[in-house]
């Protein structure tokens, strides 16, 4: 049996600092993400968006401060909470020596998944894959992308982290992974993005985070407000400047 | 669950090695070659220096397993596949057992060559307790690799990831390359001391029991930055 995996419906970071030796590169970030959200957590390269996400995913921990998945803590709800959390990094997290289906099956099953099988055809499905049996390495940068994305929601996590999910996708892929994020949040999902993209983000976030000096700003207006998100996030960042 | 991760990590090891056969070729090649140097600086009018075969087989076994545990995590490095592993539901020590386990098949497949090669090339008895020597080989080989996997793990995302393993790896390994080079000398010699042998077996055993132990406690905060 796998472990335990505890549910949540938020994920809160409460004055988290992050250093690396003596470079800090996050300092005292308070967020709050509901259930049925889609977080933007946008920034110049180098702003600390990925150290952020790996501290979510419980791949870092906080020099200070503390991480909170509804009411829990990583270290009271043990490694069971890590079958609640999805995440698509800058690299792709797929072996390149295996098939697309081979990669599946292993996470499917390191995940402690019942039925894998059933859950591996819907989302090669998904990805447009089924027909590949070749080795992942032969794949072009989109598919392995989009099989990426299958990988990280495979076991149907609630907190969901992707690290600039729009990279090497074309725009059917693109508009199909919007479709995807939009029925993440219907699912109740906690979705946190990193992207460069505000154009493609547009209209799907909930709501639009700017890291810059290791500092939390929030966007305004994003609710039908009259300035574009890219008009947002260069009027924040020179406020930050 | 523990164990069952475990076999999923080998297994998915196995399967790797067995579409690209990198490690397993470039590891015999290089442990192969090891010998055939040695032997021809070691063997004279085809007689060999006395207690070279064991310090040769060590030697091989040392620097192929070097070679097998960088290229075994610099696998999972390419597509960060370390951190799918560590984002798992898993039992991170169970992690660090399977992927112990998938170095160790793939130094038995090496010894299986490089033994039977020592014995040729310098006329070495080894076969001639086969029970000792197999176990001398087994405690001696999951000692290095117990503590090679763990430090392999830890530099996977270090610059000088090839250069840092031997150095850290080979002065703590010493105690267990020393156990197995006089076990295996305690076989060979022309009167066979055969307590002297179990007595070495005895200490490897008690380094492994250490060395994973140690392990198993410490993969986890090690690979948690």
């Amino acid at each position: 049996m796998p472990p335990r995996q505890p549910d949540f419906t938020s994920l809160s970071f409460v004055d988290v600092s992050r250093h690396f030796g003596r470079r800090r590169v996050l300092n005292r970030i308070s967020l709050c993400c509901e259930a049925g959200e889609v977080v933007a957590l946008l920034g110049p390269n180098g702003a600390g968006k990925s150290t952020l996400l790996s501290l979510a995913a419980t791949l870092l921990t906080p020099s200070s401060g503390e991480i909170r998945y509804g009411e829990q803590t990583m270290a009271a709800a043990g490694p069971g909470l890590r079958g609640r959390i999805g995440v698509l990094g800058h690299d792709l997290y797929v072996y390149p020596e295996l098939s697309a289906a081979e990669n599946l099956t292993f996470f499917g099953r390191l995940y402690g998944l019942a039925d894998v099988e059933a859950r591996v055809a819907a989302a090669l499905d998904r990805a447009g894959l089924a027909h590949r049996d070749d080795p992942v390495g032969r794949f072009s940068r989109g598919m392995r992308q989009r099989l990426a994305l299958e990988r990280a929601l495979l076991h149907e996590p609630r907190l969901v982290l992707l690290d600039e999910p729009f990279t090497g996708l074309d725009d059917a892929a693109t508009g199909m992974l919007r479709e995807r994020l939009g029925g993440l949040r219907q699912a109740g999902c906690i979705v946190l993005l990193t992207t460069h993209d505000l154009e493609t983000i547009e209209g799907l976030v909930d709501r639009a985070v700017l890291l810059r000096g290791a500092a939390l700003t929030v966007l305004d207006e994003l609710d039908g407000g009259p300035r574009s998100l890219r008009e947002r996030y260069r009027a924040a960042a020179e406020a930050r400047a | 669950m523990f164990l069952r991760t475990v076999w999923l990590v080998v297994r998915k090891d196995l399967l790797i090695e067995l579409r690209s056969r990198e490690i397993v070729y470039t590891t015999l090649f290089f442990a192969i070659s090891c010998v055939l140097v040695f032997a021809f600086g070691f063997v004279r009018d085809g007689r060999p220096v006395e207690d070279a075969a064991a310090g040769i087989l060590w030697i091989a076994i040392a620097f192929s397993g070097t070679l097998a545990l960088g290229r075994a995590f610099e696998r999972e490095r390419q597509s960060e596949t370390l951190r799918a592993l560590m984002m798992a539901p898993v039992d991170r020590p169970a992690l660090y057992v399977g992927k112990l386990a998938g170095v160790l098949l793939l130094l038995a497949v090496v010894e299986a060559v490089v033994v039977p090669l020592v014995a040729l090339m310098f006329q070495a008895p080894l076969f001639a307790h086969p029970l000792l020597m197999a176990g001398l080989l087994a405690t001696g080989t999951t000692g290095f690799a117990a503590v090679g996997t763990l430090f392999a793990a830890m530099l996977v995302r270090a610059r000088s990831r090839d250069v840092l393993l031997p150095i850290l790896l080979y002065p703590i390994t010493i105690p267990v390359i020393i156990g197995g080079v006089r076990g295996t000398a305690a076989l060979l010699q022309p009167d066979v001391d055969l307590p002297m042998a179990t007595v070495w077996l005895s200490m490897l055993a008690c380094f492994d029991v250490v060395f994973i132990t140690l392990a198993l406690w410490t993969f986890e905060p090690s690979m948690t930055e």
